[in-house]
């Protein structure tokens, strides 16, 4: 049994506590009328100094000019309330930023344990004889799904209660001089997302907590009844998964850019939160076994995820290019907005978001030997996952708060508190049963695995 | 040059793989292992260096990447730049993502077929070579594994003969 250590613990708490205080600052210091908004650009200019001046205000006509094609029509109508218009959109980009910062880490940390659902779904429904001495490991990260879902839930009911802006189409304002989200309303609409959100979370959730029971029962059976069970839920949730993972990174990602659509979004998603979610299990179990737990879990075991690590970060990259390559090439306007706002306020972060993504962990975990060293897992791992969160970030933040962004205080202080969160749910869950499963019919093959 | 061989036949992999390390533990120096299929373990109990291949893979991935980046900068930016889709091809580096998938193909081609050509000349396969093994059996259901004699071949023999071998016989070479 593994004790949850007490330094770890004050650790995650710290992490909250910190991320509680910088998420209430970041709210605090959030603007509410137009005049205060207006002020922190204004200061924000002038601490950049003269020279950033010409540049700054032909951005801004950029933008504008952007926003009369795509999004809020509001300010496109009439020449008059041009201005006002624009002001009110900054003010709600600079109003948007602490939900984003919140939403985005809240995001980050479902999509692990969920991506991690996914693995071990994948890994019962295949019968992989080398991973049973890892399922506890996956089945505590996967406790995060229930507060992670929760937390998500009531972020998308606030989004409908109007409390943020993340989702202009939910503003009946913007869809009432807005043809094309008038024709998407049958679908995106708050109800519909809530009831969706509910049946997304509660699907997995529920999943998550048969299995559990099984797995567990599986450790005191006579009988592979339990493992039996298992499997053929777990073939019957790979399907629930992926139809639901594609329907939620619609509803909850692409969505903030209410013209754009890609067909692949799906998978892009997936390919994100599923190198995470390998990336965290290889962490976790690193972690475990350094402090004298898991110890039949060899240096094949870290191997395999090593390169599931090094795998999906190319297909990570495959499906990325594969849908930049096609819109770039095609140059349609209402396809090619997505990556000329990316491009246009983000280029630096945006690009070098790909680079660390595939560039890195192409060099590092390339090397057959290389992934079965620990610590060079775990300095890949970090590497990875701070790529993966720049990508949620830039998934979101530039449709919602535009050229007003910049990773700060909120930004880091959401990331802590949810680290702090995950920590916490996870190393207690593990604590719960007995880390290497009894009685599965391949716990043996997983002991001796030897590559 | 004349050297004695002993040849020991085995019908399954498992009981090869204990006679060998059973071999190697005797200091005897093993010539060769003929099998009609790859055995997983077998060269490191023969105690084989590491494959090399692995970094010429990656030599050759790379020559097919820069191949591919020389090739499409000739071919489409330099000796007869066009305007697809309303980009025309004035820059490299503006119109790299549409050789990317070029660079991704030619990096995989010449990494595998490099690598294949490799390792047919590092087994000395060639067209209209002559079989090395000793027994056509080693090409469908018998394992043999070749022990160069020198002066231990009654010792070797014995030791052989409890291995579980099939069938055990001595040759000149």
């Amino acid at each position: 049994m593994y004790t949850f250590s007490n330094r770890l613990r004050i650790a995650s708490f710290i992490l909250m506590a910190v991320g509680v205080v910088g998420i209430a600052i970041g709210f605090m210091s959030a603007p509410s009328t137009v005049e205060e908004a207006k002020a922190i650009v204004a200061k924000h200019d002038a601490g950049h100094g003269e020279a950033h001046a010409a540049p700054a205000s032909e951005h801004h006509q950029a933008t504008d000019t952007h926003m009369e094609s795509n999004e809020h029509q509001v300010a496109a109508n009439h020449e008059a309330g041009h201005e006002a218009g624009h002001d009110a959109h900054l003010l709600q980009q600079l109003q948007n930023k602490p939900w984003a910062a919140v939403y985005v880490a809240a995001l980050f940390f479902l999509f692990i344990a969920l991506g991690v659902l996914a693995f071990y779904g994948i890994n019962r429904a295949a019968q992989a004889g080398w991973s049973p001495l890892l399922f506890r490991v996956m089945e505590g990260i996967t406790a995060y799904l229930v507060p992670g879902g929760i937390i998500v839930f009531v972020l998308l009911a606030m989004s409908v209660a109007h409390m943020n802006h993340l989702f202009v189409w939910l503003d009946p304002e913007v869809v009432a001089h807005d043809k094309l989200i008038q024709g998407k309303s049958g679908y995106l609409n708050g109800a519909g997302l809530l009831i969706r959100a509910a049946i997304f979370i509660g699907g997995w959730v529920a999943y998550r907590t048969l299995s559990r029971k099984w797995s567990l029962a599986q450790d005191k059976a006579s009988d592979n009844a339990n493992f039996v069970k298992n499997f053929r839920l777990s073939a019957g949730f790979l399907v629930f998964f992926l139809i639901s993972e594609s329907m939620m990174s619609w509803d909850w990602v692409m969505s903030v850019d209410p013209h754009w659509f890609s067909t692949l979004f799906g998978w892009y998603v997936f390919a994100t939160m599923f190198v995470s979610a390998v990336t965290v299990l290889a962490l976790i179990t690193i972690y475990l076994k350094s402090k004298g737990y898991l110890q039949q879990v060899n240096n094949s075991h870290i191997h395999d995820l090593a390169k599931f690590m090094f795998a999906f970060s190319i297909f990570w990259t495959y499906l990325w290019f594969s849908q930049f390559m096609l819109i770039w090439y095609s140059n349609i306007p209402e396809e090619v907005t997505y990556f000329v706002t990316r491009i246009q306020d983000f280029k630096l972060s945006y690009f070098l978001m790909i680079a660390i993504n595939f560039v890195l962990p192409v060099l590092l975990l390339i090397n057959s030997d290389f992934k079965r060293i620990n610590w060079l897992v775990i300095m890949t791992g970090l590497i990875i996952l701070f790529g993966h969160y720049l990508d949620v970030y830039h998934m979101i933040v530039p449709a919602t708060v535009g050229d007003q962004a910049s990773i700060g205080l909120t930004e880091i202080s959401a990331l802590l508190f949810f680290a702090g969160l995950f920590i916490f749910v996870v190393f207690t869950e593990l604590t719960k049963a007995p880390l290497t499963p009894e009685n599965n019919p391949l716990i043996e093959e997983s002991k001796h695995f030897h590559y | 040059m004349a050297s004695k061989v002993v040849q020991a036949f085995y019908n399954d992999d498992d009981i090869l793989l204990l006679a060998v390390k059973k071999v190697k533990e005797a200091k005897y120096h093993i010539e060769e292992v003929y099998t009609p299929f790859p055995v997983h373990g077998l060269d490191k109990a023969m105690g084989l260096a590491p494959t090399r291949i692995a970094i010429a893979a990656f030599i050759y991935g790379l020559i097919g990447l820069s191949v591919a980046i020389v090739m499409m900068n000739f071919i489409m930016i330099q000796d007869w730049p066009q305007d697809i889709g309303g980009k025309p091809s004035f820059s490299y580096l503006e119109n790299m993502p549409a050789f990317v998938p070029i660079m991704f193909e030619l990096t995989v081609f010449f990494a595998a077929h490099l690598m294949v050509i490799t390792f047919y000349m590092r087994s000395k396969l060639w067209p209209f070579k002559k079989a090395e093994n000793p027994d056509v059996r080693s090409t469908d259901d018998h394992f043999v594994m070749e022990i160069l004699a020198g002066d231990h071949e009654s010792d070797i023999i014995e030791l052989l003969s409890e291995t579980g071998a099939v069938e055990i016989k001595s040759e000149e070479k």
